[in-house]
């Protein structure tokens, strides 16, 4: 049984339907990642299963308890904000015991309380400064010791790394995820970086205008796509999106001034081959297109073919090289290895991993299977 | 920015120099009368009429601040000054204290727990910073005579309070919409309440904004006339009031010495207010006003 269930939540402001018919359920010890772009209704999510907004239809339980009347400050949940939103008139100290002061727990309980988690955390030193004088990673070590030191059953936090710097970013990243096996705390999170919830979530949902686009494991969500807007929004580069013609068991992609470009499939989607002749979109990663040599990006058994295209742009990125050639009217990204020696300009042989590549509708956007 | 281009030294100093002096010309000019009181309030009476209005005392005397304070004839009353200057007293603490803190509260409360048609009451509130004085004035008398408050320093008070509401709701109203809302969202999960957040979390961070309402209203409730002189009567009338009917007192003949004495002494308080937490003045005017 899981955990935290959303069960059908609706929410609108006046007539503008911020939340349509969301259904999702996480296990307890789990992290659940809301990620989309701004303005897809994540944020207000978060708020209703915190209790700062009520949800117009619908119900949230936790661990079988339906808390939509419950007050937030009842529901047990702790919350870490965008701008941490630590007491400025406070120190960290009583920053981190005001909950518990509000509670009503007697000072010397919530002074031991406090000490344990600053320990944990590494803020000991900081306990007699304002928010103030500190750094944005030590800001949101306060900010989590805040939501730790009551011991809440889910945790909330509204995108805590967008205010950071790229370095940092990725240092606090590490530390949500240490904290998060340390504890073992479900937690919700919330994120427009696609990066953070491939690699924080165990399970992710991605949302565009207020509608789950596709919920389940970040592994699911990058190799298996339920849609258009879910394969171009998780990765980066982005997926490439070709427009393409089915010929039988092959696709076939247009060039300038050249040839077409034919994939042979040994297994073909049937909802692809029953479009034979009629267009539809090809999505294969970057990573999925690669030079000749580079036979890393291909596991064994997976069906392979290569082709030479034409190289307009190389981008090299240190650890790979990103090369640029054009299909179906599109520019298509490639990821080769570093040591890679081709020229733009010229012609080059690249492989292409055919299990890798998936299928949409062109209009609808839809995954064909 | 870019340096832009500096004149050569000389012209340089030439034009500070006559800066200064202008600047020096203007603050003499706006300084003159407080000098001329100043200096006349310390003199004999014989000596301010024979003599020149601008000269230093000849023979340096307290006895006007004396006499203004606790003998000039005030109307009838052979009092001074001094009951009056309790009873502005009286009338100003509560009056600032009250309307300050209802401001804060109006302020928290469009800002923070915003409900609907919450823009048109503030709307109709600023509407209350543009209402001159002259209009409430029978009204006022009305409503003061139907409580039984007429001719009280609680009536002033009342008064005061509810024509100060529209600018210290204003103030707080810009000073707080510039206050993050995650706080207040914050200080919901941790369990505290509407009261707590505000007397915690609120008012705590407001100490400019406060200064600046403190200072608006204690200027403007000290030195009004108008109130004072339409609302009280002898036994509560405010130091302004008293002012007047000691320079107008028309007993044989006029005490300019003591005169100036009293106006400075009704004066004193502002200043001292000013000159204590005037920097702070300036900062929350600032921090309304940008952010706003």
């Amino acid at each position: 049984m899981s955990f935290l269930q959303i069960d059908k939540v609706c929410k609108s402001f006046g007539p503008i339907k911020v939340l349509r018919d969301i259904t999702l359920d996480v296990e307890e010890g789990g992290f659940l990642v809301l990620v989309g772009p701004s303005g897809c209704g994540k944020s207000t999510l978060l708020n209703t299963i915190a209790g700062l907004e009520k949800l117009t239809t619908g119900e949230i339980r936790i661990a079988g308890n339906v808390i939509d009347d419950l007050p937030p400050s009842e529901r047990n949940i702790a919350m870490v904000f965008q701008s941490y939103a630590l007491y400025p008139n406070m120190n960290v100290g009583q920053n981190i015991a005001f909950g518990l002061e509000m509670r009503g727990m007697p000072k010397d309980e919530r002074d031991a309380k406090v000490a344990e988690v600053a320990k944990t955390l590494q803020i000991e030193h900081l306990l007699d400064r304002k928010p103030g004088q500190l750094s944005g990673g030590q800001r949101q070590r306060v900010a989590m010791g805040r939501a730790l030191v009551r011991n809440p059953q889910l945790f909330l936090f509204d995108e805590p790394l967008s205010n950071l710097d790229a370095k940092l970013r990725v240092d606090m990243r590490t530390e949500i995820k240490r904290m998060h096996q340390t504890f073992g705390t479900t937690i919700v999170y919330v994120t427009h970086d696609q990066i953070e919830a491939m690699t924080l979530g165990t399970r992710i949902a991605v949302l565009k205008d207020g509608i789950v686009q596709q919920y389940g494991t970040p592994a699911e969500i990058y190799n298996d796509p339920a849609n258009l807007f879910v394969a171009d929004f998780m990765g980066s580069p982005a997926m490439n999106l070709i427009p393409a013609t089915v010929r039988g068991s092959a696709v076939e992609m247009a060039r300038a001034g050249e040839e077409p470009l034919v994939l042979e499939f040994q297994h073909l989607p049937a909802d692809v081959r029953a479009r034979d002749g009629q267009e539809v979109i090809v999505g294969i990663r970057p990573e999925a297109i690669t030079d000749a040599d580079n036979r890393a990006l291909v596991r064994d058994g997976q069906q392979a073919v290569s082709a030479s295209c034409r190289i307009d742009v190389v981008e090299p990125a240190g650890a790979d090289i990103f090369a640029i050639t054009s299909l179906g009217g599109k520019e298509v990204v490639t990821r080769l290895h570093q040591d890679w020696s081709g020229q733009a300009n010229s012609h080059a042989e690249l492989v292409f991993n055919l299990e890798k590549v998936v299928f949409f509708d062109p209009e609808s956007g839809v995954r064909l299977r | 920015m870019s340096r832009s281009t500096q004149p050569s030294f000389g012209t340089g100093k030439l034009l500070r120099a006559a800066l200064y002096a202008v600047l020096i010309l203007f603050a003499v000019y706006y300084l003159l009368p407080l000098f001329v009181m100043l200096v006349n309030s310390v003199k004999t009476l014989d000596e301010i009429r024979g003599g020149n209005m601008m000269s230093f005392p000849e023979m340096f005397t307290f006895e006007p601040w004396l006499t203004a304070w606790s003998k000039a004839q005030i109307g009838v009353e052979p009092t001074g000054l001094s009951p009056y200057f309790i009873n502005s007293i009286m009338m100003v603490v509560p009056a600032v204290a009250i309307s300050t803190a209802l401001g804060a509260l109006n302020g928290y409360v469009l800002t923070k727990w915003r409900f609907p048609g919450d823009k048109i009451i503030f709307g109709l509130m600023l509407f209350a910073c543009f209402i001159p004085f002259q209009i409430v004035l029978i009204p006022m008398a009305r409503v003061l005579g139907m409580i039984g408050l007429a001719g009280t320093t609680s009536g002033l008070v009342l008064v005061h309070v509810v024509y100060g509401l529209g600018f210290t709701t204003l103030f707080f109203r810009n000073y707080y919409a510039a206050f993050p809302d995650e706080l207040i969202k914050a200080a919901k999960m941790d369990g505290a309440g509407f009261w707590r957040t505000f007397t915690r979390i609120l008012l705590p961070s407001s100490g400019p904004i406060i200064v600046v309402t403190v200072i608006w209203q204690f200027t403007n409730i000290w030195n009004d006339f108008l109130f004072g002189a339409s609302f009280a009567d002898f036994d509560s009338m405010p130091m302004t009031v008293a002012l007047n009917n000691l320079v107008s007192s028309s007993t044989g003949v006029k005490e300019y010495n003591v005169h100036f004495a009293g106006a400075v002494l009704a004066a004193l308080p502002t200043l001292i207010v000013y000159v204590v937490s005037g920097r702070y003045f300036v900062r929350g005017l600032m921090a309304g006003a940008v952010k706003g």
